[in-house]
């Protein structure tokens, strides 16, 4: 395996847990425009609200520590996550969720891998139609600006994440409040 | 599923380095060179290469731009002929039989099957046309990034073959530890910390927080 296999084999529990607490977020309605308000300025993100919903799925995976594996997949619109959180406290994390992504007005639906942090199945917010050869650089670029729109809000919270995970308080704040809501 | 699709996959890259000079014309002549052939080889199985963005099926980028604002916008396209094994063995049966025929014969060596099973699937496939795949690549060079509308891993092995070649840079994949990398946010210390940590499980409501940043 060349390095970047390792590196992606070794870290992708950081996209997991990454996802694991986004779900977290979502569930105890925790406003993360607040919460995360200076990393969305440094990264130019201007706007009223952001909103995370969960959509129509979310996989979890256990490692059951003898090479096994525990997968659990719900599915369909406004799914029950009881089981989901069941398979929290056996220690199990998110994978793949499928995200409804609010920011202001405007609307996002697409489903992200942890480990791979892949988006796949995205629609973005309606944008002008293609009528003519005239009006294809217009298109292009405003579904370019709306396709980033997606990766520098998920990147910036990934960021967040990140920096939060490898603080003290991540030891004696947050994973306390994730754990007293799997409790629940 | 292209870029103006209503639902789209996408895998990201940072390309590692930047064209320092003539940008515009090293693009193009890598584009021009590593276009998709328009004469197709009926004995290739897979055939791949850049078109434009707005020209899928005539690779001209005389005539079609791959500018788009600041960002390079083009396709790649992998034309990929496959028999369907079925029709294979069809073909193959009726070739033995007709062989054992001729020659007034009760069987065939296995040597001698594998040799009709070759020729076989040789004429089927020059026979059978090729079905065409096409990717959009976007490219913002200044940012030193590029989206690939395909998640598929062939698709993507072969971009980063493909783009290597076509402009002597790598594609690295963005994915949690290259994303962490690739980020002027973090402090070489919280790099560092990054690297030591561990899984962190909620288990049976016990915290099991096992990295080394202590």
């Amino acid at each position: 395996m060349n390095d970047i296999s390792v590196s992606y084999n070794k870290y992708k529990f950081l996209g997991n847990e990454f996802l694991t607490w986004l779900w977290y977020l979502i569930e105890n309605d925790i406003n993360i425009k607040t919460i995360a308000e200076s990393e969305l300025k440094k990264a130019g993100i201007e706007c009223e609200s952001i909103v995370f919903e969960i959509g129509n799925c979310i996989a979890l995976e256990n490692s059951l520590g003898d090479d096994s594996v525990e997968k659990i997949s719900i599915k369909g619109d406004d799914p029950g996550l009881e089981e989901g959180k069941t398979a929290l406290k056996k220690g199990a994390v998110v994978t793949d969720m499928n995200l409804i992504l609010r920011v202001d007005e405007d609307e996002w639906k697409f489903n992200i891998k942890g480990e791979s942090m892949e988006i796949t199945s995205l629609k973005i917010p309606v944008s002008g139609k293609v009528e003519g050869e005239d009006d294809i650089e217009g298109a292009v670029l405003e579904k370019v600006f709306l396709y980033n729109k997606v990766f520098e809000v998920v990147d910036t919270l990934f960021h967040f994440f990140i920096k939060k995970r490898v603080s003290k308080e991540w030891k004696t704040v947050d994973i306390n409040g994730i754990k007293e809501w799997v409790e629940l | 599923m292209g870029l103006l699709s209503s639902s789209v996959s996408i895998a990201r890259y940072r390309v590692d380095g930047k064209i320092e000079e003539n940008v515009m014309e090293t693009i193009h002549a890598g584009l021009k060179q590593n276009a998709i052939t328009t004469i197709e080889d009926e004995y290739a199985e897979v055939t791949m290469g850049w078109t434009p963005f707005e020209s899928n099926f005539n690779p001209d980028f005389e005539k079609f731009t791959f500018t788009f604002g600041d960002f390079f916008l083009f396709s790649f396209r992998i034309d990929k002929k496959s028999v369907p094994s079925k029709i294979i063995q069809k073909h193959v049966s009726i070739e033995i039989e007709k062989k054992l025929k001729e020659e007034g014969r009760q069987f065939i060596s296995k040597n001698e099957k594998k040799e009709i099973r070759e020729s076989v699937t040789d004429r089927l496939m020059s026979q059978m046309p090729s079905t065409p795949n096409i990717y959009d690549v976007l490219w913002n060079h200044e940012a030193q990034r590029v989206l690939f509308f395909s998640t598929q891993k062939a698709a993507n092995e072969e971009l980063e073959t493909l783009f290597s070649k076509s402009f002597k840079l790598r594609l690295i994949r963005l994915f949690p530890f290259t994303i962490i990398e690739s980020s002027d946010s973090f402090s070489d210390e919280e790099r560092d910390m990054v690297l030591n940590l561990a899984p962190a499980n909620v288990n049976r409501g016990k915290v099991v927080a096992g990295d080394s940043n202590e």
